[in-house]
């Protein structure tokens, strides 16, 4: 039997039963529109954090007070400290060839107002070299001043939106504001930049870090975020940075340091682990469609049984009959995954509809693997009524009606 | 001899009940013959004709068809002769619903992997033939019962065999189209095809030139002229 036959064949008797076919279709698409669509949104997690981190800066090491003793796990954000990082410590760091730029950051809340209007935000402390290690961009105005980085100048930089609620459209550059009880004449404004590692530039004051110790009367750093001096220097300046502090805190490993890139492997690695484990709850969905095939195909051969009978009557081999109702289950499966692709790509339209900032990306494996998947499960699960139609008996096939 | 039959047994379990259907059953059938088998219901003959037909396989015995012992040959090879040697006409015409009239002609010439420019001549020329020329699109559902015996003839026919076997032909048609369909079988005997036509419509049995009579698993009768 000729290929395009064995296809024609297949197709007349899909389309002789539209609801079965329908439904069986149905099953399919939605086996393989949920294994695209979950893997896109576990890829599109592991994008979005990877933006996140790159948004950061780039060859960006931080540096935390206190020591992570487990290997790989999350940095210790709420870890016990010994001995605080102190601006000094900072300072120190930039006497190793491997490190460019080092920022100290102090980090509290404070309210800050002009005029009547009171805002509750964070206030960070850095120093000018901030600018260069977060990779920031001014709106209006400059950045804190080079200088000594001890003196505590009553000046601030705003975050865009801050400066947005508190002088609207109006210019803010020389006009001051209130940070807690203080007075600080506002230098610039930071051009829009969203989100970076749960930090929202917008909606922050910076002000010079030996001012945000005055501030909050505290002499410990949040960390130091350090710019190595080349992509290859990352683990010399890592090297470094542990030696100095080592050296400034009698000889006890106090920090923790995390570069940038390790911390990407390990969400990538995490995040394409996550994908996978999504993907494959999704494919029992195809599973379920994979059953349901057999148990359609199976009625369709107790229905087709005289049919089957004829088939052998005019010289059908039985394998001939198994390859027919095979090819049957393969062409349903490979429809109902192209109908499984296009719904697919309108959940992901709708996806991005509702969550704009979130990169839904389809991988590009993903399509592949689910068509791959529902075929096979198709096939499989074709196999069993495949058999029954090619061993019916032809005599008792044809005496029913 | 096309058809030669040798102490053929065939017992079916019904139940707790061994039930002989064919008892040492031996029979020839020269080529050309137009040969009935009649008896009641329960008598064997259709179960003869699905041996024949090679659709059942006996318990015992051999059958020659064409100088060629069937009996072991395996599902392919059987298939094979079934599809070039055997032409099947049954009471219900068993035409697939979803397929036009020119189709299921079609249909044993599809599976056998004929060309489709070949194909589609030799189904016009069968339906021409036949008077359906004009039925070719419709659907079984659409065409009345002598009509569909003819398509079903005309699907029995196309891959030329030199057997046809018919089980009760006549038997799910009124008097006149039953009478239409068997001028065609018998116009088919004429043209050299040897017939075994299954009936228990006596009237129908006496036109064959052959009468065979079965009872209970056994050929009682075998007349000739």
């Amino acid at each position: 039997m000729k290929i395009k036959d064995v296809v024609l064949f297949c197709v007349r008797s899909l389309a002789g039963y539209p609801l079965r076919t329908g439904l069986m279709l149905l099953a399919m698409a939605i086996g393989v529109a949920a294994v695209v669509l979950l893997t896109s949104l576990g890829e599109g997690a592991r994008r979005y954090v990877t933006d996140q981190f790159s948004s950061l800066g780039t060859h960006l090491l931080i540096v935390l007070p206190g020591r992570s003793e487990t290997v790989g796990g999350p940095p210790p954000l709420l870890g016990q400290t010994p001995r605080d990082l102190t601006l000094s410590d900072a300072m120190s760091l930039k006497s190793s060839s491997a490190i460019h730029h080092v920022a100290p950051l102090m980090v509290g809340a404070a309210p800050v107002g002009h005029g009547h209007l009171i805002r509750e935000v964070i206030v960070l402390g850095s120093t000018a070299e901030l600018y260069i290690v977060r990779g920031l961009t001014m709106a209006q105005g400059r950045f804190i001043p080079t200088g000594d980085v001890n003196r505590a100048e009553a000046l601030c930089v705003l975050g865009y939106k801050l400066k947005s609620e508190l002088f609207g459209s109006d210019s803010p550059l020389g006009q001051f504001v209130r940070i807690a009880d203080r007075r600080y004449r506002v230098v610039g404004v930071l051009s829009k930049k969203g989100q970076s590692l749960g930090f929202d530039m917008s909606d922050v004051a910076i002000i010079p870090v030996a001012s945000a110790s005055a501030l909050f009367n505290r002499s410990s750093l949040f960390r130091i975020m350090v710019q190595a001096s080349g992509r290859e220097a990352i683990p010399k300046a890592k090297a470094a940075i542990l030696k100095i502090i080592r050296e400034r805190h009698d000889d006890e490993d106090d920090v923790t340091v995390i570069t940038q890139d390790a911390l990407l492997a390990t969400f990538d690695r995490i995040f394409k682990s996550l994908t996978l484990a999504v993907a494959g709850i999704a494919s029992i969905s195809l599973a379920v469609a994979g059953i349901l095939i057999m148990n359609v195909m199976l009625i369709a051969v107790s229905q087709r049984t005289a049919e089957v009978g004829l088939l052998k009557a005019v010289g059908t081999p039985g394998r001939q009959i198994q390859r027919l109702f095979l090819s049957e289950a393969a062409m349903l499966s490979l429809i109902g995954a192209g109908a499984g692709l296009l719904l697919a790509m309108g959940g992901k339209m709708v996806l991005i509809r509702i969550f704009p900032a979130f990169p839904v990306t389809i991988p590009y494996w993903a399509p592949a693997a689910a068509v791959g998947l529902a075929l096979v499960s198709g096939l499989i699960f074709g196999v069993l009524p495949a058999r029954r139609a090619a061993r019916l008996d032809p005599v008792a096939a044809l005496s029913r009606r | 001899m096309i058809i030669r039959l040798e102490r053929i047994e065939r017992t079916f379990q019904v139940g707790d009940e061994q039930v002989r259907a064919l008892r040492q059953i031996s029979l020839g059938v020269q080529a050309g013959e137009y040969l009935s088998i009649m008896g009641p219901s329960g008598s064997g003959k259709s179960t003869l004709l699905n041996i024949l037909g090679l659709l059942d396989r006996p318990d015992q015995g051999t059958y020659w068809l064409e100088e060629r012992n069937t009996t072991d040959l395996n599902d392919r090879q059987q298939a094979e002769i079934r599809r070039h040697r055997i032409g099947f006409i049954f009471q219900f015409f068993h035409l697939i619903p979803r397929l036009s009239a020119a189709e299921n002609v079609e249909l044993p010439l599809t599976l056998a992997g004929i060309d489709p420019t070949l194909r589609k001549q030799r189904v016009d020329q069968a339906l021409d033939r036949l008077g359906l020329a004009d039925r070719a699109k419709h659907r079984p559902d659409q065409l009345s019962g002598g009509q569909r015996q003819r398509v079903a003839i005309a699907r029995a026919t196309i891959m030329h065999p030199s057997i046809i076997l018919a089980d009760e032909p006549t038997g799910n048609l009124d008097r006149s189209s039953g009478n239409e369909v068997i001028q065609v079988v018998e116009s088919l005997h004429r043209e050299g095809m040897t017939v075994v036509m299954v009936t228990h419509d006596p009237e129908l049995g006496q036109r064959a030139r052959r009468r065979v009579k079965m009872m209970d698993g056994l050929i009682v009768e075998d007349r000739e002229g």
